[in-house]
């Protein structure tokens, strides 16, 4: 490990060009110009940084890597920690991925305020980026709550006709699920002394604690997620945001909540996670199969792709808490596919946004016969979303199915029937877009996608099948750190057992 | 060694000398002379501040024990004083333009700040209530100080007939006490209730009744329900700068009166009090957020705001504990610049030279005066305590001490509480970026309050780097007062 803070740059080098962007002065034109190569360069130089992170990880080690550590308030023993292991590093890769595409996709959609968006979502980048690489639990609160701010402002200033209230209800949702995690993470304090995060991880707390702190965690990252019942902001927010927006919210936000899953319900309250996995089991295969139906029956192209996330991210619960060594993986893999493809799907309905102005799907028809490279991109990412095997998608599904009927086989056959939902209203969804015939007079002159959407969508169609085609290369990031989740999750569970059993048949 | 120490009080002689020569310079200069007076005040203000900050941290009494100075009476001081310079310092603009600008309003507004040191200080009942009306009566005055305005006289009258009202209930519990505790000294207080606890002797009734008195009295100086009824007619009501000055100096002061007077002589009736404590503190959370959401006047919202707040700071008291006063301070801190920047905010409220209150008066300010709306949306969000803003930090400390009491139903109530409270706050921000520009509001803004908006925005958000060092202080201020 190298001692130079490459996990602080890549947090604050986007906040860095925030603030760049905020010195611009000039003519309306010139700011907006300047702006968006600012924050385009920015982003990308972030991106680079991040790359190294991926070339220089160790793999097969679950330890935290590049860590970093400043005491920050020293009466509370609350310092500025970061790291990254196999779980969070490929989170982060996402989040830088996404931002540049997202700045490259609002280049020319964006036309008012162009300044300030850039500067929210520079912003947005650091909080992303600052709540997967931290490792103190007020850090961690700090960067996983300020998101919000950017992202309530991207919705309500530059998004579409009902914004106000996707808005408000995002923030609001989220904002009373976060409140109780803090007051979970104040008593986990309490508790043990500590908000740093490695050493949490080996903590083991009362039985008792871990249920009411599990549920507060719960509320939290089940509306992050989002699970069933508690989903209803995501088609809201989905449909009014911005396309970036909704990359974002769909690629990076979503995250938030399995990685919280991951890194705080699973380690650190193993007990109550065996407890309370039924709970999940249970709303995940309700959002899998009800929202894939709601999916069937919508109007709106975005609103569609939003019921289909919430029904990817229930497979998502139920692989994390299978806790086996494929579900986890398989949940991971997942999210970073999901993160990937619906963030190219809402890209994909953007293109035509842009030119129609119109997400319904009644609008368009055929447009295979305008725009044959359209035709093809998104046909890749609607097979991925799908679970075509040789996309993301198949690895990720596959993987959580197999470790779901280790563990439950009711579960796995109706999440394994989700997907076929699921493939049948992509397909529908598609057939009604992309073929027959077009009727529709405006659409006679629509353009094909030009070189700068090309630009965005080549790098996602890359990962797309580079993780449905050998997804090892990512596996191996991870399997360590999973490895170690599990043993750790296993160990807890047979410690409580073990004095029960002893008192069961005491030893003479 | 208890004596007729005035050393330790030298901020407070120093200040009340001031105020007097002022009120000689104004009476004697007459016209024309608001704007020297003014200046004046805040440097005398700012000469006071510097007194505090190279005085002793030790403990030390001064007038035969009536008055006390240690690390917490100095931690609020330098709060209370900074809060007055900095709303006195704003309001010279807004005067001048209303032509209020008499001589008599600064120094009011000093008596005033003398009055809260006298407060913050107070080791005795008599010297608190002193204080106290030191403090009250100015206020009445300058909530009053446009006689000829309907509104801001009836907000005067309303504010001195509660205002009196309190004062006669503190009295009242002052007398109690003293009639069943037999002194009115904090530390012979202490000693009573200390050899009844240790005697197993419960606690006489009456001194009881007599505390219940006393904590109504001083639950109506910092507007926590169900005391609050004055606050939002009074704000509303009272020149812009007043409320602004009211909003945060006096609450501060009043609120380490009660932290000295409850942790202090009462501590170990701390099982008595606390009841009445965690009610009003949920009663002003709750109160404060639902109340405010349908407010169309910003400063009555900010009165609601303000009950919100105070609910905030109770949580801390309410688990009495040195944690809980750690976040006491810390809140109030971050609590008085978020104010006095919402309000300088607030007094930039003009369009075409007339001052203008309502929120929907704001609408499209984002397009209109970027960078006064970024401040205002930095304030919001502070105020509903969203991260990395200053503001979370306030609450992160007080819902700590909750819990590390095991108060586990307030914390909920309270966040729960807090997300009701971001609604309205975000509004605010809604009606800047997402609707257009009704009526633009005034530029340019004057430089005064432009420094003030962008140097309390800026503490906001670079809060995050000084975290450690005001939390350090705000711990030596709470140890200090469990020393005793």
């Amino acid at each position: 490990m190298s001692d130079w803070p490459l996990l602080s740059l890549i947090t604050f080098l986007p906040l860095l060009g925030a603030a760049f962007i905020f010195f611009i002065r000039g003519e309306q034109e010139d700011i907006a110009r300047n702006a968006r190569s600012v924050a385009l360069w920015f982003s990308l130089g972030t991106f680079v940084l991040s790359l190294w992170l991926w070339f220089s990880f160790e793999r097969g080690t679950a330890a935290f890597q590049w860590a970093e550590e400043v005491l920050w308030i020293p009466g509370f023993n609350i310092s500025y920690r970061m790291g990254v292991d196999g779980i969070s590093m490929p989170f982060v890769l996402l989040s830088t991925l996404l931002t540049p595409l997202c700045i490259l996709a609002s280049w020319e959609a964006i036309k008012v305020r162009v300044k300030e968006y850039m500067i929210a979502f520079l912003v947005l980048e650091t909080m992303m980026v600052g709540m997967f690489c931290a490792l103190d639990l007020v850090v961690f609160y700090i960067f996983f709550e300020g998101v919000l701010i950017p992202m309530f402002l991207i919705i309500g200033v530059w998004g579409g006709a009902r914004r106000v209230y996707s808005a408000f209800k995002f923030f609001l949702f989220t904002l009373a699920g976060s409140v109780l995690m803090l007051l979970a993470i104040l008593a986990i304090y309490f508790e043990t002394g500590i908000t740093d995060i490695p050493t949490l991880l080996e903590t083991r707390l009362p039985p008792e604690t871990q249920k009411w702190l599990w549920l507060a965690f719960f509320a939290s990252f089940a509306v992050k997620v989002p699970m069933w019942p508690v989903h209803t902001w995501l088609p809201d927010a989905h449909v009014e945001a911005p396309t970036a927006g909704s990359v974002i919210l769909a690629g990076v936000l979503l995250k938030m909540g399995g990685y919280g899953f991951l890194r705080f319900s699973l380690p650190m309250l193993p007990l109550a996670s065996a407890d309370f996995a039924i709970l999940i089991y249970v709303l995940s295969v309700v959002a899998v199969i009800y929202t894939s139906l709601v999916a069937l029956a919508q109007e709106d192209m975005k609103k569609l792709i939003a019921y289909s996330s919430v029904a990817h991210m229930g497979l998502v619960t139920v692989g994390i808490f299978t806790v086996t060594q494929q579900g986890i993986e398989g949940a991971m893999i997942q999210m970073l596919s999901h993160g990937v493809v619906s963030a190219a799907l809402f890209l994909i309905v953007g293109v035509i946004y842009d030119r129609m102005h119109s997400r319904l799907i009644e609008r368009y028809d055929g447009l295979v016969e305008r725009m044959p490279a359209y035709a093809l991109m998104f046909m890749v990412f609607m097979l991925a979303s799908v679970g075509l095997p040789g996309t993301s998608g198949f690895v990720g599904e596959f993987l959580v199915l197999v470790g779901a009927f280790q563990v439950n086989t009711a579960v796995a056959v109706l999440c394994a029937s989700g997907m076929v939902l699921g493939a049948a209203y992509m397909l529908y969804l598609y057939r009604r877009v992309i073929f027959g015939k077009m009727t529709k007079e405006d659409l006679r002159t629509i353009l094909d996608i030009s070189w700068r959407e090309k630009a965005i969508f080549a790098p996602l169609i890359a990962v797309v099948l580079w993780m449905g085609i050998y997804p090892m290369s990512f596996i191996d990031v991870m399997a360590a750190s999973v490895a170690n989740v599990i043993d750790n999750y296993e160990a807890a569970l047979a410690a409580a057992e073990g004095p029960s059993l002893a008192a069961l048949w005491p030893v003479e | 060694m208890i004596s007729l120490d005035l050393t330790s009080a030298l901020p407070e002689v120093f200040l009340a000398c001031a105020a007097m020569v002022l009120l000689m310079l104004g009476v004697f200069r007459r016209a024309g002379s608001t704007r020297l007076v003014l200046v004046l005040t805040v440097v005398v203000l700012a000469v006071a501040l510097l007194l505090i900050v190279f005085s002793p941290d030790d403990r030390a009494l001064a007038f035969n024990g009536l008055f006390v100075t240690d690390n917490f009476t100095a931690y609020m001081k330098v709060l209370v004083l900074l809060g007055a310079a900095l709303t006195i310092g704003m309001s010279l603009g807004y005067i001048e333009r209303e032509q209020m600008d008499r001589f008599e309003f600064p120094v009011l507004m000093l008596f005033a700040t003398l009055g809260m040191l006298a407060m913050v200080s107070a080791n005795d009942l008599i010297s608190l209530y002193l204080g106290l009306e030191l403090q009250s009566l100015s206020l009445y005055v300058i909530t009053a100080f446009r006689r000829d305005s309907v509104r801001s006289s009836e907000a005067g009258l309303k504010y001195f007939v509660l205002g009196a009202l309190s004062s006669g209930m503190l009295l009242y519990g002052s007398s109690m006490v003293y009639g069943f505790a037999g002194s009115t000294n904090f530390e012979a207080l202490a000693e009573v209730l200390a050899a009844d606890l240790a005697f197993g002797r419960a606690p006489s009734l009456g001194l009881i009744v007599g505390l219940v008195f006393l904590l109504a009295g001083l639950a109506f100086k910092v507007s926590a329900v169900p005391f609050h009824m004055w606050t939002p007619d009074v704000y509303e009501g009272a020149p812009t700068p007043v409320t602004a000055f009211l909003a945060s100096a006096p609450k501060v002061a009043a609120m380490a009166l009660i932290v000295r007077v409850m942790v202090g002589p009462f501590g170990d009736l701390f099982e008595q009090w606390q009841q009445i404590v965690v009610v009003i503190s949920v009663g002003s959370m709750v109160l404060g957020a639902f109340a405010a959401i349908n407010q169309t006047n910003i400063k009555r919202l900010m009165a609601y705001s303000s009950i919100g707040h105070m609910g905030y700071v109770l949580v801390g008291l309410a688990a009495g504990t040195e944690a809980g006063v750690l976040g006491i301070v810390v809140y109030l801190a971050i609590y008085l610049i978020m104010n006095i920047g919402t309000f300088a905010c607030i007094l930039c409220m003009s369009q075409e030279g007339r001052m203008v209150e309502r929120i929907e008066d704001l609408k499209g300010l984002g397009k209109s005066n970027p960078l006064m709306a970024l401040a205002m949306t930095i304030l919001m969000f502070s105020m509903a305590g969203i991260p990395p803003l200053a503001g979370f930090f306030g609450k992160y400390f007080v819902f700590l001490a909750a819990i590390k009491a095991g108060l586990y139903a307030l914390a909920v109530i309270g966040v729960l509480a807090s997300v009701v409270g971001a609604f309205y706050y975000v509004r605010i921000v809604k009606l800047m970026y997402f609707e257009e520009p009704a009526e633009v509001l005034d530029r340019p803004i004057g430089a005064v309050l432009r420094l003030m908006i962008t140097g309390t925005s800026l503490a906001m958000v670079l809060f995050l780097l000084v975290a450690g060092p005001v939390v350090g202080g705000a711990g030596a201020a709470a140890a200090a007062l469990f020393a005793g």
